[in-house]
Formats: structure tokens, C-alpha cells, sequence
């Protein structure tokens, strides 16, 4: 075995910070490795100085035994190293085809390039329509174009920032068998990942990150998830507190809930029931139906009358505002431009939502002084990381936004919270404390819908567990005793197949 | 080489600096063009943005800055309001003459009678008849996806249309020897819009024109509707989430632009016009567009440029008569000022650094 990748002594400092110390480690040519850490502990830094995007500061690399000091990506790629980035750079308007296209050096002839997309989609189980908008693409669709677009440049270092994070177990197995076609094909893989189960699952080695240094490099299979995390997180993982809750009287009832197509999927005949105190989880691989249940809920989109009933009373036909005055809150997945406005402060963003059921407007009149106690109060209680309340929303970081958007409506006293994917692209500790927030709202007296990706969130939060697949919801089966396999048959295997069909 | 990197957010100092800064380059390069031309630059240039206020005949051309400013700053102050939610009315030009003809119509109607209700009246008809032309292109957009951009500029040929019928059709002064043109309102005590305080230009436009600063500066800062507008600008899905209907505020905004442009209209064909003739249209409407940019959709800026831009026409008249400079030196002005200003606008998103 031979080096792909050696960094040595590896540096960066940015005003205020010591992103990245001394970094040493190495990654095998056919090795899948993992590297753990915390959002902060140095990940990103490192793996942008690989890809070119960042110069270190000290020491150097190597790349298949020479010097690799690349300026740009550009130079990075030519070398040899993708990446797939958890944020996905992919234009709206063009088709998959022709964003693939963009990212390569010499694209070939289009029929020639989507035939090899074509065919490689299939050998790797990742299946695409080169020819489809990426508009029309989920977010686990659109990072398969991502995953392709690496793929097609034969890369020497594979990095891979979370990938699986998107997609069902079934999917990630079928992921983790690509990557091994290709571990085994001499590729070096480095593998981000905070899921520690998958990392043993796969994972040859693993560097783990804390504080911008290398802990220590281990074998994953060697360890359990527990010792891990501690090495992760320099302390024992804190543990959410599930007790002191109790489901009461029903108070949301969903039934023959419809939407019509435009452009997504769309529901189809969604029922469900609610009760006080108990938290409904909604699995399912983005794009099969989510963000239209979630807009259907917050009425972003109205339904056919008696679909929606909260506390008896029907709120089928009115808007978001009405539906908040009644109790029912939201909190869409997408942060920025959807949850909040990023060129807005924080203060001003409390409005969007809370400026009925806090009374920080008055016939109208907004109440500035009102507004920035409140967004204080919610920057206080969910331990928001901002300067203060007059921080432009787009300025905090991905986790901060989170545990705002997810308080200002947990601060509202909601009788029902429908949140969609409340722990997307956030760091551990933030996602431990937007969870713990959920579950005391529940033990409140609240009924509360996860709509979420992470079967292993929806299992530590729910009572009940549906899965939504092409628009419709499964009927609900009490978490205890779930495994993640029944699960994932529940959502319908792997890339398409025929919905499984779960004995109850 | 130089290379532009975006800004994480826009500097206050670039947001006021840029409007001076296109001022300055309009200036230059308005120099050199009437250098080319065979002009004296410097004298071409004094003439244009300092004799209107300070030079010999002053005393003639300052009134005329609130006369021509205040349907600039009238037509803007509405047009603001949508171009802060991303809805674009371009034809505030055709609203404007709508305006003026309904708001004559109801004077014609009346005439001779003296009755203290005809000029409310008539501001009332101006303000209906601009906010139902502003309304089609909303309609259109709103029942059929029409692109509001081209309904409302198409709509301002139309209104042209319409003046130049009235001007020589229904109405047509009976008195006027055939000649095309409405009565002059001017000499119709009831309905004329006269100039309130002698020598100063002001008119019930001009007050107009400030209470609408005032009322659009309230609801953009201090009200909902006003946070709705610019959200809908900024994130369309976070508006909506927020529970804003896209259809009712594409009405709202095009049906107050209109009806301020409509006010415009119909101050101007009481007062400094005093009748509809066949070129009523003069063009307020496109300048106010801006007007709007140049004062950054905010009420003081507006305020500043409507009295920039007011300035232009008369210094362009003056230096036309003075200095016989072409007729189009006034559209030339304000085509660069809008130009460079678009153009400037860029440092305030982007910073030039030096390729390493």
C-alpha cells in the first residue's frame, strides 16, 4: 500500500482563530477514511486547503508522492483530488447534463456525456435523468448529481463531506458499496461524516479533529460509537432527556389531505392524528413529498375544507397568519430565504412569524422596541452565537440561525409545531440542544411533527414514526422496538423500488 | 489585474456615496460629450446645474424646481413601494396622463359651474383613473402570469393613444377654434391648482409630493405592510410563509403607484399644464424611474433626487436656450445619471481587489 495523500505539519490561522495546528496524517490508496470532528473542530478548513480553495499557512502536502500545493480547485482537480461538497453548487436552470458539464475541463459531445452519466448512474445505483432541470431535483437527487460529477474525473482522492445524510439506509448501503468499487479500484476516499455507526460500519481509519488538531488516528471498527464521540467531543456526548412526557387529547387531526402537482410531487390522500405531548416523526428521502406536507400544514398552500382540524376547529382554508393566531407554527427547512430572511436582522426576522402572538405589531404598527426584546429573548434561552439582535440573519452561522429559527416559534407557546428537518448541516452540540427544546415543548403539553432525514434523530425524538414516500404517509407504528431496517423498508427501499409492505 | 469580490453585506457609505459619484461622472462625461460637440464643457456644465438656482435669472428658473420636481417625487414615492417588493411598473407615465384625463374630465364635465367640490372631486377621479391603469398590468400578472414590466410599459402607448383622442376628440375645447387641446383649467377658478405661494413654484402637487414621502416613509419603516414589501423583495418564500399573498400585494403595489402617478397627472393638467393636449405625456413618468434608483427607494434619497433630476430638465432648457445646446441634452443627462449609477451600484455589492 502507498501513500495517496500525506499532509505534514499542516497550519492555518484566521483573524482570531487557529483553524488548523500541525495536522499530520496520511490516506491510503484504496483505503476508506474517515475524518470526525465536531462543526468547528477544523474539517472544513482542512479539506479546503486539499481542494485549493484555502492556502495553509505552514507545512505542506503530498499527492501520490509529489509536492501538492494547488492555487485554485482547478489545479486541485487537475491533480487529481474531487470533492463533493455538503452544500450543493448546482445552477437551478440548467439540467443535470449541463451542470455536470460546467464542472469539467474538456466536457465531451452532450449525446457522449449522458450516455456516460447515464451509465454510470446505473453501475453506481444513484439513478438520474441526465436530461431533468435540477429545479425539479430533491436535495438527495441533487447531491447524486454532485457525487456524479466527481465520479466522472477518475479521481485519484475522493473527499466526501457527509454524503449520506440525505439518503435512506438502503441508499447509503448501495453508497457505501460505490465507494468500495472504488477503494478497491486504488481510489483514496476521505470520508466527513458525524455518524459514528456508519464510520465503523465502513471505514477503514479514521483522524479524528477537536480544536483544529489531530486527536489521534484510529481504527473505527475498534472502538465503540460511545469512545469515539468522547474523542470527538473531548467529553461524554450529552444525552437527550426523553422522560416527563405524556400524550393527552388529540389536537391535530390531518385527513384526505390532497395538493395539486405544480412542479414537485404531490400529496396524496395524507392522514394523521395528533395528540398533546407526543412528538410524530415523518421519515423519508427528501423530494418525496415533505416540504409540500410542511406547506400544507403552515398554509403556505390551502386545502379542501374539514383536511386540517386543530382542536376541533377547521383551518383548511385560512393562511399562515390565521393559523398562527390559532397555535399552529412552522419551521420550514430551508433557513435562508424561506425560515428567515438573511439580508434582514434578527430582530427584524422575529416579524416574520412572531409578530401576532407576541405582540410586536399593533394594528399594524410594528413595535421595534417589543421586536428586539423578543429576538433577545430568544437569542438568551436557545444560546444563539450573534453579536447581538441586530445581526443580519445570513451572517450567523448555519447551527445559530437553526437554534433561532427553531426558538422564535418554540418561544410562540405553539398547541401544534410542525418542523421540517430541524438539525440539517448543524453541529452536534446545536443539534442536541434544538432536540432537547423539542422534547421540553412536548413535555409541555405540545404536539409536535418532525419532518426529518436522520432516522437516528427521529427515533431518539418520536413516539410514533410514518414514512412519507411519493406524497403519501404511511400509517404510524410506535418508535419502541423500530429498528433502522424495518424503517427502511417503511420507506420504501432503496431508489424507487415498490413500497414495502409492513406487517403491523 | 483587478477582480471583483462580492461583499458580504452593502456598506451605508457605498449605498450614499455611489448616487454623488454617478452624479460626478455624469457630469464628466457630459463635459466631454458637449466638448465634442464644440461647446465650452465648464460653461455647458455651469449652466445646466448652477444658473437654474444661482445664475443671473434665477429668480425665473427656481420656482420652477418645485414644479417640476414635485410630480418626480410624487410618481417615485409610489413607485418605490414596488420596486422594494420586486414588482416592476414601468409605466407610471401612462397612469400619469390616465390620471390627468380623468381628473380634467370631471373639470370639463362641470364647467362653468363654481362649486367648491370639483377640484376634490377631480383629485379623486386623477387618483381612480391612474390606480385602474396601474391595476391592468396587476390583473394580467396576476390571473394569467403576465409579465407586469412589459403590460405597464405597453399601457403607456395606449394612454398616448388615449390623450392624443381626447386632445382632439371628446375633449376638445368648443371654444378653441378647432385647435386641438382641452379648455385651460387654469383659467377655471374651481378646478385650476394654482401656485399657492407667489414666485415659489408650490403647488398642491408639491404638498402632495411630501405627504407622500412621509406616508411611504411611515409604512416602509414603522408597518407591517411596509416589513411585507420589503420581504417579499428580499425572499419571496419567507413572504409567503410569513402568510403575504403575492397576488394582493402585486395589486397593492400597482394600484398605489398608479394612483400616485394619477395624482401627478391630474396636478399637472390643473396647474403647471392646464390642459390635455396631444403631447400631455412629458415624460415624468419615465424620469421618475430614476428618481426612484438615483434616491435609493428611500424617501429622503427620492426627495434629493427628484430635486437633482428637476434641476436637469431646467438647467437642459437653459442651456438650450443660452448656449443653443441640442434639445436631447436633458434625456442624455439623465440616461448617463441612471447608467453610472447601475454601473457604480456594483461597488456596493462587490469590492475590486488587485489579482495577486
Amino acid at each position: 500500500m502507498t501513500n495517496v495523500f500525506r499532509a505534514e505539519g499542516l497550519g492555518k490561522t484566521y483573524p482570531g482563530v487557529r483553524a488548523n495546528d500541525d495536522i499530520s496524517f496520511s490516506v491510503e490508496a484504496g483505503e476508506i477514511h474517515a475524518l470526525l470532528g465536531e462543526n468547528g473542530a477544523g474539517k472544513s478548513t482542512l479539506v479546503k486547503m486539499i481542494y485549493g480553495l484555502v492556502r495553509p499557512d505552514d507545512g505542506h502536502m503530498m499527492l501520490m508522492g509529489a509536492p501538492h500545493a494547488p492555487a485554485d480547485p482547478r489545479a486541485a482537480r487537475a491533480a487529481g483530488v474531487a470533492m463533493v461538497f455538503q452544500h450543493f453548487s448546482l445552477f437551478d436552470a440548467l439540467s443535470v447534463a449541463e451542470n455536470i458539464a460546467l464542472g469539467m475541463e474538456n466536457p465531451p459531445p452532450r449525446a457522449e456525456l449522458a450516455r456516460r452519466i447515464a451509465e454510470l448512474s446505473r453501475s453506481y445505483g444513484l439513478p438520474l435523468n441526465p436530461a431533468r432541470r435540477v429545479a425539479t431535483l430533491s436535495a438527495g437527487e441533487r447531491q447524486r448529481v454532485e457525487i456524479l460529477r466527481c465520479l466522472l474525473q477518475n479521481p485519484r482522492l475522493l473527499i466526501m463531506d457527509e454524503p449520506t445524510s440525505v439518503l435512506t439506509p438502503q441508499e447509503a448501503e448501495i453508497l457505501f458499496a460505490t465507494l468500495r468499487q472504488l477503494a478497491a479500484a486504488g481510489t483514496a476516499i476521505l470520508y466527513i461524516s458525524h455518524k459514528l455507526d456508519e464510520i465503523r460500519g465502513h471505514c477503514d481509519r479514521a483522524t479524528i479533529l477537536r480544536h483544529g488538531k489531530v486527536i489521534r488516528t484510529v481504527e473505527p471498527r475498534a472502538h465503540t460509537a460511545r469512545e469515539l464521540a468522547a474523542m470527538m467531543v473531548g467529553a461524554e456526548m450529552r444525552v437527550v432527556d426523553r422522560s416527563g412526557r405524556s400524550p393527552g387529547a388529540q389536537v391535530l387531526a390531518v385527513s384526505g389531505l390532497v395538493t395539486p402537482a405544480s412542479g414537485g410531487i404531490s400529496l396524496r390522500e395524507v392522514a394523521l392524528r395528533l395528540h398533546a405531548g407526543e412528538i410524530l416523526g415523518i421519515g423519508g428521502v427528501a423530494g418525496n413529498g415533505q416540504e409540500e406536507l410542511l406547506a400544507a400544514l403552515s398554509g403556505e398552500v390551502t386545502t379542501a375544507p374539514g383536511t386540517i382540524t386543530l382542536d376541533g376547529s377547521d383551518l383548511s382554508a385560512l393562511g399562515p397568519e390565521a393559523r398562527r393566531r390559532a397555535g399552529l407554527l412552522a419551521a420550514p427547512e430551508d433557513r435562508l430565504g424561506h425560515a428567515a430572511v438573511p439580508e434582514f436582522s434578527l430582530t427584524e426576522n422575529t416579524l416574520l412569524t412572531a409578530a401576532s402572538r407576541q405582540n410586536l405589531a399593533r394594528h399594524g404598527l410594528i413595535d421595534h422596541g417589543a421586536a428586539r426584546r423578543f429576538a433577545e429573548s430568544v437569542i438568551a434561552a436557545f444560546d444563539v452565537r450573534t453579536p447581538g439582535p441586530g445581526t443580519a440573519a445570513g451572517a450567523l452561522s448555519g447551527g445559530n440561525l437553526q437554534k433561532f429559527v427553531i426558538g422564535r416559534e418554540v418561544l410562540g407557546r405553539p398547541r401544534v409545531l410542525v418542523v421540517n428537518q430541524p438539525t440539517w448541516g448543524v453541529d452536534a452540540g446545536a443539534a442536541a440542544a434544538i432536540r432537547q427544546a423539542l422534547l421540553d415543548l412536548a413535555a409541555k403539553g405540545a404536539g409536535i411533527i418532525v419532518i426529518s432525514q436522520d432516522l437516528d434523530e427521529l427515533l431518539e425524538l418520536s413516539d410514533r414514526f410514518c414514512a412519507l414516500n411519493e406524497g403519501r404517509l404511511s400509517a404510524p407504528r410506535t418508535t419502541d422496538g423500530l429498528t433502522i431496517d424495518e424503517i427502511g423498508l417503511m420507506l420504501g427501499g432503496a431508489h424507487g423500488m415498490e413500497v414495502g409492505h409492513v406487517p403491523a | 489585474m483587478f477582480r471583483l469580490e462580492p461583499r458580504a453585506s452593502a456598506p451605508l457609505l457605498w449605498q450614499v456615496a455611489t448616487p454623488i459619484m454617478a452624479v460626478i461622472a455624469t457630469m464628466i462625461v457630459g463635459g466631454l460629450l458637449f466638448a465634442a460637440l464644440g461647446f465650452d464643457p465648464v460653461a455647458s456644465i455651469r449652466t445646466i446645474f448652477w444658473d437654474p438656482l444661482f445664475g443671473p435669472a434665477a429668480s425665473y428658473s427656481r420656482p420652477q424646481l418645485l414644479v417640476k420636481a414635485g410630480p418626480l417625487i410624487l410618481i417615485a414615492a409610489g413607485l418605490s413601494l414596488g420596486f422594494r417588493a420586486g414588482i416592476w411598473n414601468i409605466g407610471a407615465e401612462g397612469q400619469y396622463i390616465i390620471g390627468g384625463i380623468c381628473g380634467a374630465a370631471v373639470a370639463l364635465a362641470a364647467y362653468p359651474l363654481e362649486a367648491f367640490w370639483i377640484f376634490p372631486a377631480m383629485i379623486l377621479a386623477g387618483a381612480l383613473g391612474g390606480c385602474a391603469w396601474g391595476l391592468i398590468p396587476a390583473m394580467l400578472r396576476n390571473w394569467f402570469g403576465a409579465s407586469e414590466i412589459l403590460v405597464s410599459l405597453m399601457l403607456v402607448y395606449v394612454a398616448q393613444r388615449i390623450a392624443a383622442w381626447m386632445a382632439f376628440g371628446p375633449l376638445k375645447n368648443p371654444e378653441g377654434f378647432n385647435f386641438p387641446g382641452s379648455r385651460n383649467l387654469q383659467q377655471y377658478p374651481a378646478a385650476s391648482n394654482p401656485e399657492l405661494i407667489a414666485n415659489t413654484g408650490l403647488h398642491w402637487g408639491v404638498i402632495a409630493a411630501v405627504l407622500a414621502l412621509a406616508v411611504t416613509w411611515f409604512v416602509m419603516s414603522r408597518h407591517m405592510l411596509g416589513f411585507h414589501i420589503r420581504t417579499a423583495g428580499a425572499a419571496p418564500r419567507a413572504a409567503r410563509f410569513a402568510g403575504v399573498r403575492p397576488e394582493r400585494l402585486v395589486a397593492l403595489c400597482l394600484g398605489v403607484s398608479g394612483a400616485l402617478a394619477g395624482f401627478a397627472g391630474l396636478f399637472e393638467a390643473a396647474g403647471p399644464a392646464g390642459q390635455i393636449t396631444e403631447n400631455f405625456g412629458s415624460g415624468y413618468g419615465f424620469t421618475a424611474i430614476i428618481v426612484a434608483f438615483l434616491g435609493r427607494l428611500h424617501p429622503l434619497g427620492i426627495l434629493l433626487a427628484g430635486l437633482l433630476l428637476a434641476l436637469t430638465y431646467i438647467g437642459g432648457e437653459l442651456a438650450q436656450m443660452m448656449l443653443q445646446l441640442p434639445a436631447a441634452t436633458v434625456q442624455v443627462f439623465q440616461g448617463m445619471l441612471l447608467f453610472f449609477l447601475l454601473g457604480f451600484d456594483l461597488l456596493t455589492r462587490y469590492r475590486i481587489r488587485r489579482r495577486a
